[in-house]
């Protein structure tokens, strides 16, 4: 069964590291009509920031391109987050997710970022075609509080 | 973001507060390294207390720093870690890489 969303937006900006704080931010704020606790609000916050610095670091190395944000909510407390972009792409997506593996060494990157998603979030899904860009998404239910059950 | 430094007894401090990411990250490492290079304290600590957000760039700009360290044979600590700071630390076994203290003050270590 597919669900349909209840809510959506959608948020592109350019890829200046700048932007890493406005693209968790804007997710976040839009995640908060879930009602989410302060945990559930940073483990999103954190997912985002690591797939935002992917698109600045690697996706869009030595440029400058767009990154496209779409968030979608769910009856079921659910939010989906798709982050795109539409750089270099990576030629080997299992391998560039595998812990501590990282092309970045000189800009000291830890190569945790998709280990960090995929523990922080429910879900996470990468797919990515040389030459055309990357994208990712992640999915995370927001628990309904217990003052909410009771009304 | 904004980066204290206190120097005493050959050892340095480092008091970190706003967000790391990977763009504040980079003012970090400048700063700290600069003065870190020119002192080439003992121990350098970094002090996360008034750190409220990080993602893993800060795992890289610690592991960076271990590495500025050794080459004087210099050691780093990190301390006061909230909880959310401390699920990405041990996600990336930064233990294995430097002490983890629960405060400054903090000789013994907790590994």
């Amino acid at each position: 069964m597919i669900m349909k969303p209840t809510n959506e937006m959608t948020v592109s900006f350019l890829s200046c590291s700048a932007n890493e704080s406005f693209g968790r931010a804007a997710v976040a704020a839009f995640a908060a009509q879930l009602d989410p606790t302060i945990d559930e609000l940073s483990d999103i916050k954190t997912a985002v920031s690591e797939a935002v610095t992917n698109c600045i670091v690697h996706a869009y190395r030595d440029t400058i391109g767009v990154i496209y944000i779409t968030c979608k909510l769910y009856e079921n407390g659910q939010i989906s987050i798709r982050i795109r972009d539409k750089g270099c792409g990576i030629e080997d997506v299992e391998k560039a997710m595998q812990p501590l593996f990282t092309t970045s060494d000189s800009e000291e990157r830890a190569g945790l970022g998709f280990a960090v998603m995929e523990s922080f979030m429910d879900t996470l899904r990468v797919t990515s075609k040389p030459g055309k860009g990357t994208s990712v998404t992640m999915h995370k239910t927001i628990k309904r509080r217990q003052a909410e059950k009771n009304t | 973001m904004s980066v204290r430094l206190l120097l005493k007894d050959g050892e340095m401090t480092a008091i970190l507060s706003g967000e790391i990411d990977h763009h504040s990250a980079r003012e970090i490492r400048g700063e700290v390294d600069e003065a870190a290079s020119k002192v080439k304290p003992k121990r350098l600590t970094l002090d996360f207390s008034g750190v409220q957000f990080m993602d893993s760039s800060g795992i890289g700009l610690v592991m960076g720093r271990c590495k500025l360290m050794q080459m004087w044979g210099g050691s780093v600590r990190i301390a006061n870690l909230n909880p959310k700071i401390e699920k990405i630390v041990s996600l990336a076994g930064l233990n294995q890489l430097c002490t983890i203290v629960k405060d400054v003050n903090d000789h013994e270590a907790y590994e």
